[in-house]
């Protein structure tokens, strides 16, 4: 008895919540192009189910590529728990490419670049704030928009320069003393980050 | 014997009283039991039947509140999480696009599922999407594989597509989801699995009563230069230059693998919003039916103490008028 009493309840709670999932027309967001595609070739191999929404359908789609060069540079700082800054309106970046430091003004050519460990400035007017970044990539598009995608971006006021010692002494012996290839290469990784972190903070 | 006849009395009214329909063959099997314990000289005994019937039904609706509870504390912790993730994806779906309908050989499907039961209908979608998809995508050279990642999925999909599950993950959420945990899952699955496209399938989530179900695209490098050799929405991607890295397809390649990590931190945190606001609207609708059930209980028990109550005066007074006249 007591067994069955939550499968009965159950059954009817989760016919009550397939019901609750039905959306209005008008808050969903409207179909780009390209899903019609996809859409049409759902509809035709499983028309009993509704196909999935895919991600552009929840993204406000970028504005096209300008005649002229505009003047200011529109940046968004995304890391995997924030969005540091999203459309912010700036005149330049300065981004730590894996090939050197790339300055990023209103009309850039479009570029996928690397990024190593290291400070992206960003620069309005006379305010240049700067941030460490642990490595990721950066987009420039055509339409002066940069995307820079981190896994970790602190202020560089935050970082505390005796921790970077010791980190930076501690891979060092780690590297020595490293016997595998894996070992080595996480070493070295710890290695590059702190010196970067060093030569930020002196630098 | 009197109890011997309770106990089949019980079990036999047991099927009857739990079933969704509404109280008309309660109330017969209970009317009709109550006669059969006068006849044999027992009387108010189904009210005790009753009365534990309306314990369970009480505890019932106390543990599923008490989930309900759980579940709102957890989703608002995890709500957060996932909305500060939702800027992640954005950059690469504005470089690559987003093109669900591409053509590839190896497809594998990702199924996010979650690890315990009781939260509604979303695993059950995602494995309905998941199975939709393989589906479209099967052809005669193509292949799809399963990557479930969750208890619930695996169940459902182990059923009858035992062969096309290529790896399964459980016990995901025992620690807070955190990046670094993904991006060690992404890489493992990238390592194992031979993939022309990945799909990951998920539920977004839109609010607490709503979650939709979402497919991401994620592919090889090899195919993205494909495709954007072919034109069409990648076809803007030559024009983009590269810096860092010996070679395009070295830095196509980390960008692959940076993609797939970042499109599964933010659909794994999804599902477990979705995941958590479905089992608090289940375990509410649980209670709100539990507290129904009681209410009709309720009526029952006195129904039936008061029947047994006239029974007993109707005894008294025939026997007192027995013995005058």
């Amino acid at each position: 008895m007591l067994r069955q009493g939550p499968r009965f309840l159950l059954s009817r709670a989760s016919a009550a919540s397939m019901g609750w999932r039905r959306q209005f027309a008008t808050d969903l967001p409207a179909e780009t192009a390209g899903d019609s595609k996809f859409v049409e070739a759902w509809k035709k191999v499983i028309p009993n189910i509704d196909p999935p929404k895919t991600p552009s359908a929840y993204m406000a789609p970028r504005p096209p590529n300008p005649s002229t060069i505009p003047s200011k540079l529109t940046v968004n700082l995304v890391l995997p728990y924030s969005s540091i800054l999203s459309g912010k309106e700036v005149d330049m970046v300065i981004v730590p490419a894996t090939t050197g430091h790339m300055g990023v003004l209103p009309g850039h050519v479009a570029t996928i670049a690397e990024l190593k460990p290291g400070i992206l400035s960003v620069h309005e007017g006379n305010d240049v704030s700067k941030y460490f970044l642990s490595g990721g990539f950066a987009f420039v598009h055509a339409n002066s928009v940069a995307d820079i995608i981190a896994i970790e971006a602190t202020p560089v006021d935050q970082i505390d320069p005796n921790l970077v010692q010791k980190g930076l002494a501690e891979f060092q012996q780690k590297l020595n003393s490293a016997s595998t290839d894996v070992e080595k290469a996480e070493a070295q990784i710890g290695v590059d980050v702190h010196s970067a972190l060093n030569a930020a903070l002196t630098g | 014997m009197a109890m011997a006849a309770l106990r089949r009395e019980g079990r036999r009214m047991a099927a009857p009283l739990i079933t969704p329909h509404p109280i008309n063959p309660l109330r017969s099997s209970l009317a009709s039991s109550d006669r059969e314990h006068t006849l044999l000289g027992v009387r108010s005994i189904s009210t005790q039947v009753v009365r534990n019937r309306m314990k369970s039904v009480r505890n019932i609706q106390k543990i599923t509140k008490a989930m309900k509870m759980v579940a709102a504390s957890k989703l608002r912790a995890i709500q957060t999480k996932a909305e500060n993730s939702r800027g992640l994806w954005q950059p690469f779906t504005a470089l690559l696009g987003d093109t669900p309908s591409v053509d590839v050989k190896k497809n594998v499907i990702v199924t996010i599922s979650s690890d315990k039961g009781l939260c509604g209908g979303i695993n059950s979608t995602s494995v309905k999407i998941s199975r939709g998809l393989h589906k479209l995508n099967a052809g005669p050279e193509k292949e799809c594989k399963y990557v479930i990642l969750g208890e619930k999925a695996k169940a459902q999909l182990v059923r009858d597509s035992k062969k096309d599950i290529e790896l399964a993950f459980t016990e995901l959420q025992k620690n807070p989801l955190n990046y670094t945990q993904v991006a060690v899952l992404a890489d493992d699955i990238l390592k194992n699995v031979e993939y022309d496209a990945l799909r990951i399938v998920f539920n977004k989530f839109q609010s607490v009563v709503a979650f939709v179900p979402t497919t991401s695209t994620v592919l090889s490098p090899e195919v993205v230069e494909r495709e954007a050799e072919a034109g069409g929405k990648l076809g803007e991607l030559d024009s983009y230059e590269i810096e860092g890295g010996e070679t395009k397809s070295e830095v196509l390649q980390n960008l692959t693998e940076f993609q797939f990590s970042c499109v599964m931190f933010n659909a794994m945190l999804e599902n477990a919003c979705s995941e958590q606001g479905a089992r608090m609207s289940a375990m509410d609708s649980s209670s709100r039916n539990a507290g129904d059930m009681l209410d009709r209980l309720t009526l029952t028990y006195n129904r039936t103490r008061q029947a047994s109550i006239t029974t007993e005066l109707i005894e008294i007074i025939s026997g007192a008028s027995a013995l005058e006249g």
